[in-house]
């Protein structure tokens, strides 16, 4: 293991992990917010505020999926010490992190079962630009509309039509994320 | 590693006190619980005992050597320390932390160990079946 | 339906000082200290810890001098603080055959390899209350002067593993599926024999004694002995991902108990003795052969025996009441208030009583 991989975790870990739940509570809550979250220095090319989420809400009970670039030995070392999070291919995954284009067919990932819907996987996509603006969402936690610079628009209505089964997602770019239930209903503008 | 792990925490502090050298933590200090593991039959597929606390603590000192500890209990101290003279056991220092530490804790942990196992030896117990008459 | 109950704030408060003052007793005798109780009530330790599913003596003893000495209260204690506790990793399975024996027996071969040991054991006792210790002073014998003999080195093989080599006994074939975990996912039935050993192992003893009785006195006799009772020390190691190899993180004080029970063939299979198998924390003889029978009983459908409909073959029965935490929330919520519940109830009765009294004539 690097000396690389070692470094990056919370320096202060009881009050960052509580302020990075609690931001990461917020956004999922409130779908289109964006958030500023911080602490966490993780390997490129994993973002600040992914690295926050990894830190947060991966332990050795949550298998993780690295797709595409996100795959690589420092990433690697860096979840296996911080988190202990084992990996696994896609289908068995709680958590994904890549790039849209990596994650996809995004059909492979876990959606939950009727008696557990809560076994399904949550996507952590890492995004060239975030920004309130493209897509419209609506449904719970929006007061009328919200807008949301999303990949795709297709793979999130195949997704909220399945409700209340389907996958969850963040969507970050650095140290920016915003949140994206299964609960969501997403519409082109 | 193991040593330190199953040290008591007071005789270690003994052995190795303050002031400690300086260090930066990677991971400070943390509590948690590992998940003890038996297998059925006592040879067979594990299963899930039960819990035990442990204490883990990740750092790197001056040199750059970087020293890890998972050590049995709840006692912070304990685990840096212990993550502390695992890194400087690979350093120059090591021969003198082998002698002045490391022989101390495995010849405690021996004459405990050695204690115990003659006290048990003495309730060895010789069972005898005896004949009845009636079945001569 | 529950519903709030609003005030009750000082008297709640006051419940609470005067539990505290309860707790301490009488101020003109020493109070407790949790060293103590670790050391002198190591027996009510060593439960909570089995119990508790969280081997670590000094919380133990810390619960029991908290819960007034209430064992089930301990192990709940025991059990909410153990949920605030980030899992580091799971061990290594421990290797009980290299135990640190403090006590060894067993009632199938008197002369094993490796010999028996009484150990710290009731069972050789009179059972007559022992007057010196209730006087004041030094009790019976100082440590040092325990009888010592010379101790045999390595370790002790098991029993079972005599009978193996003879192929009289089943095996227990080694197998490194990762275990299902009670803790981390709701119980699901049928459960593998994994499962079945953690519910166990974590169960109220006093229920597995009875369970176990019960299959004694012939509700899903198995004909068990005890091949092997072993008390002592394990090593627990665990895999440091950082490090990349496995380490010791510890030692664990365990009861193991392993039943020799009634045989089994079929065509080509020559009759062989099956097996029950029990593991607890600490110094827990009593659970360990309970929960080695009941583990036997439960798999009489892998054994192919007949279901009787005993207690102790229910699987179902057995593993959703085996938890005295869960038990004792859902039986003493019942007195926690149900007003608005009560309330529809007595309607009711009042309603059918005033309609059976409105048509005594058409009821005849």
């Amino acid at each position: 293991m690097t000396p690389e991989a070692l470094a990056g975790g919370f320096a202060r870990p009881a009050e960052e992990a509580a302020r990075g739940f609690r931001g990461l509570l917020e956004v999922l809550a409130r779908p289109g917010l964006i958030l500023r979250l911080g602490g966490a220095a993780p390997p490129a090319p994993l973002g600040a505020a992914a690295g926050v989420l990894a830190l947060v809400l991966l332990d050795r009970t949550t298998p993780v999926h690295l797709a595409g670039g996100h795959d690589c030995p420092d990433l690697r070392d860096w979840l296996a010490f911080h988190c202990g999070a084992p990996l696994v291919g896609a289908e068995e995954a709680a958590f994904a992190f890549g790039r849209w284009e990596d994650l996809h067919p995004v059909a492979r990932f876990a959606i939950g079962t009727p008696d557990y819907p809560d076994r399904a996987a949550t996507l952590v996509i890492d995004c060239p630009r975030l920004e309130a603006e493209g897509a419209r969402l609506r449904g719970p936690g929006i007061r009328g509309e919200a807008r949301l610079s999303l990949p795709e628009i297709a793979a999130f209505r195949a997704n909220r039509a399945r409700f209340p089964l389907g996958f969850d997602a963040f969507l970050t770019c650095g140290d920016r994320i915003a949140g994206l239930p299964r609960s969501t209903r997403v519409e082109d503008v | 590693m193991s040593l330190l792990a199953r040290a008591r925490p007071a005789r270690l502090a003994a052995l190795f006190p303050a002031p400690l050298p300086a260090h930066d933590l990677l991971r400070a200090p943390e509590i948690g619980s590992v998940m003890v593991q038996g297998r059925i039959g006592g040879t067979g597929a594990p299963f899930n005992l039960g819990e035990m606390t442990v204490t883990r603590c990740s750092l790197r000192i001056a040199s750059g050597a970087v020293g890890h500890a998972y050590v049995q209990g709840r006692d912070r101290d304990h685990a840096l320390r212990a993550a502390l003279i695992d890194a400087l056991m690979q350093t120059e220092a090591a021969e003198v932390l082998r002698v002045r530490c490391l022989a101390p804790l495995a010849r405690d942990e021996a004459a405990r160990r050695q204690v115990a196992a003659e006290k048990a030896a003495a309730t060895k117990v010789e069972f005898f079946t005896m004949v009845r008459g009636e079945d001569r | 339906m529950y519903v709030a109950v609003k005030g009750g704030e000082r008297a709640i408060d006051n419940a609470h000082a005067l539990l505290a003052e309860a707790r301490r007793g009488d101020p003109g005798v020493a109070e407790l200290t949790v060293a103590q109780i670790r050391a002198q009530l190591h027996l009510a330790v060593t439960r909570v810890m089995a119990e508790g599913s969280l081997h670590d003596p000094d919380l133990a003893a810390l619960a029991i001098k908290q819960a007034r000495g209430d064992l089930i209260e301990a192990i709940f204690l025991i059990r909410a603080y153990r949920t605030t506790l980030p899992r580091l990793g799971a061990s290594q399975p421990i290797d009980t055959a290299a135990m640190r024996l403090m006590r060894r027996i067993s009632a199938t071969f008197k002369d094993v390899p490796g010999g028996q040991m009484l150990g710290p054991t009731f069972d050789y006792t009179h059972r007559l209350l022992d007057f010196r210790l209730a006087a004041d002073g030094p009790g019976a014998v100082p440590p040092s002067d325990t009888p010592r003999a010379m101790a045999a080195a390595g370790p002790v093989p098991h029993v079972a593993a005599l009978l193996e080599r003879d192929d009289l006994i089943e095996g227990a074939p080694r197998d490194d599926t990762p275990p299902p975990d009670l803790t981390r996912m709701p119980m699901e039935l049928p459960a593998t024999r994994a499962l079945r050993l953690q519910a166990l192992a974590r169960g109220d003893e006093g229920f597995l004694l009875s369970l176990a009785y019960s299959t004694q006195r012939g509700y899903g006799r198995t004909h068990a002995f005890v091949g092997e009772l072993r008390i002592g020390w394990v090593d627990v190691a665990m895999e440091i991902p950082e490090l990349g190899l496995a380490v010791t993180i510890g030692e664990v004080e365990v009861t193991e108990c392993e039943t020799v029970n009634q045989f089994l063939g079929s065509r080509g299979a020559p009759p062989r003795f099956t097996r029950g198998y029990g593991l607890t924390f600490g110094q827990t003889e009593r659970k360990a052969i309970a929960m080695s029978l009941v583990d036997r009983a439960l798999r009489w459908k892998e054994l192919g025996e007949d279901g009787t409909g005993a207690p102790a073959q229910d699987e179902e029965f057995v593993l959703m009441h085996a938890d005295n935490v869960q038990a004792t929330g859902f039986l003493e919520h019942i007195k926690l208030p149900h007003y608005v519940d009560f309330q529809s109830e007595l309607e009711l009765l009042r309603r059918l009583r005033a309609e059976t009294a409105a048509e005594p004539e058409a009821a005849e």
